[in-house]
């Protein structure tokens, strides 16, 4: 046994460029569960002990003015365990130091001063004192964007009066770990904040003495949150009360929760590939040592070893290369996985972060890169059972060729006989060609099926910030008004031309299937705002009926001619009838969308509008926000232009990081590919190669040989990995997609020809790295032995 | 008469670590034009390191060695490789053709990279081997294996014939076909041809033979009546 050990540690130290190349691709597939593991454990972790210690609550609901007294009814709800009654508003901020107005969304505090529920995680300072009007504690993420400490102060206008706030403290919260301001697609620290201050003040503000607009509650144990939904919705509807829901539709929580459903399934779709990839690469490493190796097999059956000591022996080797890839996987994981988490906290705001680096992270890891291993390692020491002691000793009939239909293609091309030999290679083995091939056209894929999210983005990014939304500014209206609001709005400095749109809280139902939406009421002359079809033209709305986007019909199985009920939730509730007269595709969200003038005969409303985009003269911005900020009936303002720049920023950050990792990853599984192939190519041909050598042909004559099959056979797999890639992307974009958005598929000749290239080149440079050692065969020591 | 090769004192040492071995002491020699010689000698002797030195596949330690007035011991590798392609036919034992090539590729193999060839049915109608054109060499016995690697080998119309036990691994009947179809060559075409063999009866067909010991040339014997290949027996 002693001797047989020596001969293993032998054989892997000979074997260690190859075993590197498998290792490295293993070690992808090991480092990405150990990441994708890591990371989603830790985030659910961090984010379970947060919502359990600060009292996250389960159902949410808002109305419009509720007495303080319902608090009691609500109590008495079967199933429900806390209550928690607050003011919730939004106000205009003045900052120094930037111009245009930020947003903050207020909380109200408890008298008492303590929140029973969504408790805010002071950071620094302390909570406003009860009788106390003017102090307030801000969400930490927007203090240190504005770089305020405790003590400092700021304007902020509620409901048209301006106060200023003294800032007593700064606050993470359950109910905000990821925050995004009304209507904008990126969060944006420095100008969306949320401030907490004393239930009195706001009460005064807003005109809601006596009274709450925003209730959150937390369950029993046992309790049936669908009941307790509806019974919440039936005390709060005399109030102007809007549907509750729970936290799957808790904007912070649905974030972070689709964030971490796709960490699940990173976890569980991309280390098998690897995995697969490797068990291939060490079946063909095996699979030719062995064969190498036959006589000596036969030999030690001879001397009485057993079969099982013998496939034992190379499964050891399998396994060395599977521990290799394990080690160097976990070694980059663990400090990838720790860097990923930390990365995290920059857009999910947790005051701490719970790292979870649990064993068994490790052991599945672990036990899946050797099983890889092992499992490639399967068929090739099987083999070696099959060998009769005789049969192994003797040298392996030669191998036999035919003349196929590609031959007489190569000889009517004239084709010389280097090219014949790469030829009857592929032809010979097809099987083999196939598999490397079929990797490097895995590897194109996986870079065009990571890589083509930026076109896709592109895509939406021009469809919906340069074609569906021209304007520079929308103002939100603190409540809606008449189409003569909009020459008010072109009155602001600065401003060309407003166009006013109406939104409207609704629930769409088609028998018993159902959505919330926001409905929009648009003006068919709206040209800076427009919905857009696939062509990009834009969409005049027709007259009568709703027009709905295409993931909504889907979920309400609704096609045109259809008649929807539409319950509206907001103001003067009301039960109508409307048909779809047209599906569109849309990108953001799921939307509904009417002519003003019918919606508003709908609701018997004078045409009304809450919402206006706005063109404006960029020079003087600065006046409009001056104008906007002491403006009374405006709630809200959307910059398109900050939005259009923080994507494009944010893209091209996280654009370059990703492009370098996947093309390394990709390339790695070419160089492992490609590599082992050319070592065990020239292995199997040494000594036709050396013939070649001595006939005269020159060495790079000789390396064209060697190449030239793994070069065509790349050339034909990048092709092929196009479509795998394409096809990937199309998988992808469906699981992506969520109401929130829909991502178009779309693969850009940019990234085809990235793609293309590095695998090309990964594959180029691992056939030279081994067609070097073409220049080393032995020319007389080749010519002394028998094959 | 003229000689294609010349030596000066070629020796050969092969360091391996704690020992050298010394494979050539000093050899000088002259292979003429037109002439069949054959290198005679023990195992071990030497003879195929002279050769494979010759035939620019390997390197001297010390001394020259000319192919008419190319100094083989002073070229890098690059020059080498054009002279075998040029210049040089080799036959080894182990006939080294390439599997995945019919008989007539593994001819065009070289005549597609040479000045002026024959045409490979030409060159393996010379060994006898027109009927087997199109077989693979698994399809082939050992001696018909090693004429197509004789075709090869003079397909180029090559200047020198370096042959390094071309019989070694055949029985005597095929090992004739084999020894006939270097005569032939070497009297149609006018090949230098040097053949190396253990067989003591070979020695009969050359004009010269050269004995080898220890790696030194021992002796050198003229036939003046040389045998025809099935006159031999062994
Ligand atoms: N690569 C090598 N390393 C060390 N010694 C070598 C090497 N090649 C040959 N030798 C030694 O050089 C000497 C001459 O070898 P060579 O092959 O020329 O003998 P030979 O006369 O052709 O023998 P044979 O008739 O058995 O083929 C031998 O002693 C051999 O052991
Ligand atoms: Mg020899």
């Amino acid at each position: 046994m002693q001797a047989f050990n020596k001969k293993l540690v032998r054989d892997f130290w000979r074997l260690w460029a190859q075993s590197l190349a498998i290792a490295l691709v293993l070690a992808c597939g090991v480092m990405i569960l150990v990441i994708a593991i890591g990371v989603e454990r830790s985030l659910t972790e961090t984010q379970s002990a947060f919502y359990e210690r600060n009292r996250f609550a389960d159902i949410f609901a808002s109305a419009t003015r509720a007495p303080n007294n319902l608090k009691r009814e609500i109590e008495q709800i079967s199933g429900v365990s806390v209550v928690e009654t607050r003011i919730t508003q939004f106000a205009i901020l003045g900052l120094e130091g930037i111009t245009e107005p930020a947003v903050a969304r207020l909380v109200s505090l408890p008298p008492s001063g303590e929140p029973l529920l969504n408790v805010p995680n002071l950071t620094a300072g302390r909570m406003p004192t009860p009788e106390a009007t003017k102090e307030v504690v801000v969400n930490e993420t927007f203090a240190l964007a504005n770089d305020f400490q405790p003590g400092d102060s700021f304007y902020a206008t509620l409901n048209g009066q301006k106060q200023l706030l003294t800032i007593t403290g700064t606050a993470l919260s359950p109910e905000f770990i990821y925050l995004i301001g009304p209507g904008a697609m990126m969060p944006d620290d420095q100008r969306f904040g949320v401030i907490w201050m004393g239930y009195d003040p706001l009460a005064s503000a807003f005109d809601l003495g006596g009274a709450f607009n925003d209730v959150s509650l937390r369950l029993t144990r046992d309790a049936n949150p669908q009941i307790v939904q509806d019974e919440l919705e039936k005390l709060l509807v005399p109030y102007g009360g809007t549907s509750p829901y729970g936290r799957d539709l808790q904007s912070s929580h649905m974030f972070l929760d689709s964030e971490l459903t796709q960490l699940r399934a990173m976890g569980k779709s991309i280390p098998p590939l690897f995995f697969v990839i490797s068990a291939f690469l060490v079946n063909m490493v095996l699979g030719r040592l062995i064969s190498l190796e036959r006589e000596q097999i036969g030999l030690f059956k001879a001397v009485g070893y057993s079969d099982l000591a013998i496939s034992w022996h190379y499964v050891k080797l399998a396994i060395g290369i599977g521990l290799f890839g394990v080690i160097l996987g976990w070694a980059i994981g663990v400090s990838a996985g720790y860097a990923l988490a930390t990365y995290y906290t920059v857009f999910f705001h947790f005051p701490y972060l719970i790292y979870v680096n649990s064993p068994d992270t490790y052991a599945i890891s672990g036990l899946a890169g050797i099983a890889a291993a092992v499992i490639g390692a399967m068929r090739s020491v099987l083999k070696t059972t099959k060998l009769s002691p005789a049969v192994a000793m003797s040298p392996p009939a030669p191998t036999r060729f035919k003349q196929n239909i590609f031959d007489k293609l190569g000889h009517m091309l004239g084709a010389r006989q280097p090219v014949m030999m790469i030829i009857r290679s592929i032809t010979r083995w097809p099987m083999r060609a196939s598999l490397t091939a079929l990797g490097i056209s895995m590897s194109v894929a996986t870079m065009i099926a990571s890589l083509f999210m930026f076109d896709s983005v592109d895509v939406l990014m021009e469809s919906a910030f340069f074609q569906s939304n021209r304007q520079q500014v929308t103002l939100s209206l603190a409540q809606p008004q008449s189409r003569a609001v909009l020459a008010d709005v072109e009155n602001l400095s600065g401003v060309l031309r407003a166009e006013g749109m109406r939104t409207v809280a609704a629930k769409l139902s088609n028998g018993h299937l159902s959505r919330l939406v926001g409905v929009e009421g648009r003006d068919p002359g709206m040209d800076l705002s427009r919905v857009l079809d696939a062509r990009n033209s834009k969409i005049v709305f027709p007259e009568q009926g709703v027009v709905i986007s295409d993931r909504l019909a889907n979920h309400l199985d609704a096609v045109i001619g259809d008649e929807l009920e539409m319950e509206v939730l907001q103001g003067q509730r009301g039960t109508y009838r409307v048909a779809v007269t047209g599906i569109i595709q849309k990108y953001f969200g799921i939307g509904a969308y009417m002519d003003l003038d019918f919606l508003s005969a709908l609701l018997q409303q004078q045409p009304l509008v809450n919402a206006v985009n706005v063109s404006i003269d960029a020079t003087r911005i600065e006046e409009l926000y001056s104008d906007v900020k002491s403006a009374p009936n405006i709630g809200g303002i959307v910059r398109w232009d900050q939005i259009r720049q923080g994507f494009s920023d944010t893209i091209a950050e996280s654009s370059s990081v990703t492009t370098t990792i996947y093309s390394l990853i990709a390339s790695l599984i070419v160089v492992g590919v490609v590599y082992n192939s050319a070592r065990i190519l020239l292995s199997e041909r040494a000594r036709e190669l050396a013939s070649l050598r001595i006939l005269g042909f020159t060495r790079s004559e000789v390396s064209f040989i060697l190449m030239g099959e793994l070069i065509f056979l790349t050339i034909v797999a990048i092709p092929i990995g196009f479509m795998i890639g394409y096809a990937l992307a199309g998988l992808i974009v469906s699981s992506f997609s969520s109401d929130m958005f829909t991502l178009p598929l779309h693969v850009s000749r940019g990234t085809y020809g990235y793609a293309g290239i590095v695998a090309f080149t990964a594959s180029t440079a691992s056939a030279l790295l081994v067609s070097r050692r073409v220049n080393r065969l032995d020319l007389v020591a080749v010519m002394k032995t028998r094959e | 008469m003229k000689s294609v090769f010349h030596t000066e004192g070629i020796t050969k040492v092969y360091d391996t670590g704690e020992v050298q071995v010394f494979a050539l002491r000093g050899v000088d020699l002259d292979i003429y034009a037109g002439e069949m010689t054959v290198l005679l000698g023990a195992s071990g002797s030497g003879k195929s390191t002279l050769l494979n030195i010759l035939g620019g596949l390997d390197r001297a330690t010390e001394g020259r060695a000319y192919f008419k007035e190319l100094e083989l011991t002073a070229m890098k590798e690059r020059k080498l490789t054009v002279y075998r392609r040029d210049h040089v036919g080799f036959v080894f034992q182990f006939y080294n053709l390439v599997p995945s090539l019919t008989a007539r590729e593994n001819v065009a193999l070289v005549t597609e990279i040479s000045p002026n060839p024959m045409r490979p049915e030409e060159a393996l109608a010379m060994v006898g081997l027109e009927k087997r054109i199109d077989h693979f060499p698994a399809e082939l016995s050992g001696g018909e294996q090693q004429r197509v690697a004789i075709a090869r080998a003079i397909a180029k119309r090559p200047e020198v014939l370096l042959c390094d036990e071309p019989t070694g691994a055949l029985d005597s009947k095929t090992g004739v076909k084999v020894l006939e179809a270097l005569t032939r060559i070497n009297q149609e075409l006018g090949t230098s041809t040097v053949v190396i063999t253990h067989n003591a009866a070979i020695q009969n067909m050359a004009h010269r033979v050269i004995f080898f010991a220890d790696g030194r040339i021992t002796d050198v014997k003229v036939n003046d009546t040389r045998l025809l290949p099935h006159e031999i027996e062994w």
